[in-house]
């Protein structure tokens, strides 16, 4: 290996690191809100799960493909492969966090409201502590996930280890694309691993 | 003296069904009122009305001289405690998390949640240093109903509502329990509703039975005249007394 090629796969990885950390990042940041909303919500449920849903169906090429004519998301970039991972990535996050909220054990939810827990302390100190097993593992899905379909950005122009992919499937160069493909598969090992363990520390909390 | 807690002409329909009719009940205070019936006879429907986790469709349930519509239910809440089956702890609070809950959303200082705490432990028999660091599920049935009667004597409130609080526990821890429950009382001097479908423990802890029959007030009589008592539903309970059978 050069040193130019492994100074190119720091760089990359770092740029994918980015990419994945920013979309999961808003992910999260919209999904677990939108979830808990849901769960106050009953009727919003189908329509939003059902919108999550075909987001994921999309194959991921066609949506960056997609997007890019829009205007304002649109367009050749980083931010709009971010857009893309987003909209994948919120499935997952919102309906564990919706699973995990509704499957509180009505017991357990009674009795706090019994005792006069007001909306926030219910939330706040029974349901999401309950739940948050289920929607890390949500979290964690989303972000092996997106490790993966972060390599396909690159056909946007949104950087990242696809750099690599892409232009060893151009030129037919396996070191090219082994360079591509090791590190996000590591990458994916690394969160996956990381993240199931902080998912056993909090259950046996 | 005005009742600490009255119906009066309460009913609930839900989904065209009426669970509760025009029910009119006094529950006085320093007394333990049992509300006795088959399952789907509305009597944990009447209990959920005293803490306003359900509204009445229509009268109103009159707790301390206020109807509970007009309460904000937090404060209503809080001044009542509450006990279910399998005790709806907490399982990510240790014993001391789920007994010190409410004093702590009163903002007690810690110190006097703590010893609190502890005095309500002793209180129903489970020694402060072996249980107050240790989960529900660390805990047996009957372990996990003490903590759950601890919990809702916590804030010292003046009304306990128990909705089949014995049923889930083996025969032996169920007598068990009951005989604290009376033990508790004759030293607290509570008011408590008590919800059961089981006539022996109705007349164990009662000081008046309610019978409740397809949402309506069958019979309502100190346990010795409910011993006495004519009618078709109150014979069919007292008929459990009689057979060998352990009641479900």
């Amino acid at each position: 290996m050069t040193p130019d090629l492994a100074r190119e796969i720091m760089d990359l990885t770092l740029e994918h690191l980015v990419l994945v950390g920013v979309s999961m990042g808003i992910a999260v940041a919209v999904a677990i809100p939108a979830g808990i909303l849901l769960t106050r919500r009953a009727p919003l449920q189908r329509w939003v799960l059902g919108f999550a849903n075909v987001m994921q169906t999309v194959p991921s090429l066609a949506l960056f493909g997609v997007l890019i004519p829009l205007p304002f998301i649109g367009g050749i970039g980083k931010h709009t492969a971010i857009i893309a991972l987003v909209l994948y990535a919120l499935l997952p996050v919102l309906r564990n966090t919706l699973t995990g909220i509704l499957g509180v054990d009505p017991a357990v939810r009674e009795s706090a409201i019994a005792m006069g827990m007001t909306g926030r302390q219910l939330l706040f100190e029974v349901e999401l502590p309950l739940a948050a097993r289920t929607i890390l593992a949500g979290v964690r899905v989303a972000t092996v996930t997106t490790i993966g379909t972060a390599t396909i950005a690159a056909a946007i122009g949104g950087g990242g280890l696809g750099v690599f992919i892409f232009r060893g499937l151009a030129s037919v160069d396996t070191t090219l694309l082994l360079a591509g493909a090791v590190p996000a598969a590591l990458m994916a090992l690394l969160a996956d691993g990381g993240l199931g363990w902080v998912e056993r520390k909090l259950s046996r909390a | 003296m005005t009742p600490l807690v009255s119906f009066q002409n309460v009913s609930y329909r839900v989904g065209g069904k009426d669970i509760l009719r025009e029910l009119n009940l006094d529950i006085e205070s320093g007394e333990t009122l049992v509300l006795l019936g088959r399952s789907g006879s509305g009597k944990t429907t009447a209990l959920k009305m005293v803490n306003a986790l359900l509204r009445p469709s229509a009268g109103e349930v009159v707790v301390e001289g206020t109807p509970t519509a007009s309460w904000d239910p937090i404060r209503l809440r809080r001044r009542i405690g509450y006990v279910i089956q399998e005790a709806g702890l907490f399982p990510h609070f240790t014993v001391e998390g789920n007994v010190g809950l409410v004093p702590r959303l009163e903002e007690w200082p810690p110190e006097k949640i703590q010893a609190r705490v502890q005095a309500l432990l002793e209180q129903v028999g489970l020694p402060a240093e072996q249980f107050a660091a240790r989960y529900p599920r660390e805990l047996s049935g009957g372990q996990r109903q003490r903590v759950g009667v601890a919990r809702a004597l916590a804030a010292d409130p003046p009304l306990l509502l128990f909705d089949e609080p014995f049923g889930a526990l083996d025969p032996v821890t169920r007598v068990e329990l009951q005989r604290q429950f009376l033990e508790l009382r004759r030293r607290l001097g509570k008011t408590a509703i008590f919800v059961t479908h089981d006539v022996r423990e109705a007349l164990l802890v009662a000081t008046r039975i309610a019978l409740l029959h397809n949402g309506r007030l069958a019979v309502l009589a100190t346990p010795a005249e409910f011993l006495r008592a004519q009618g078709e539903e109150a014979r069919a309970f007292l008929a459990c007394l009689d057979s060998q059978a352990e009641p479900a």
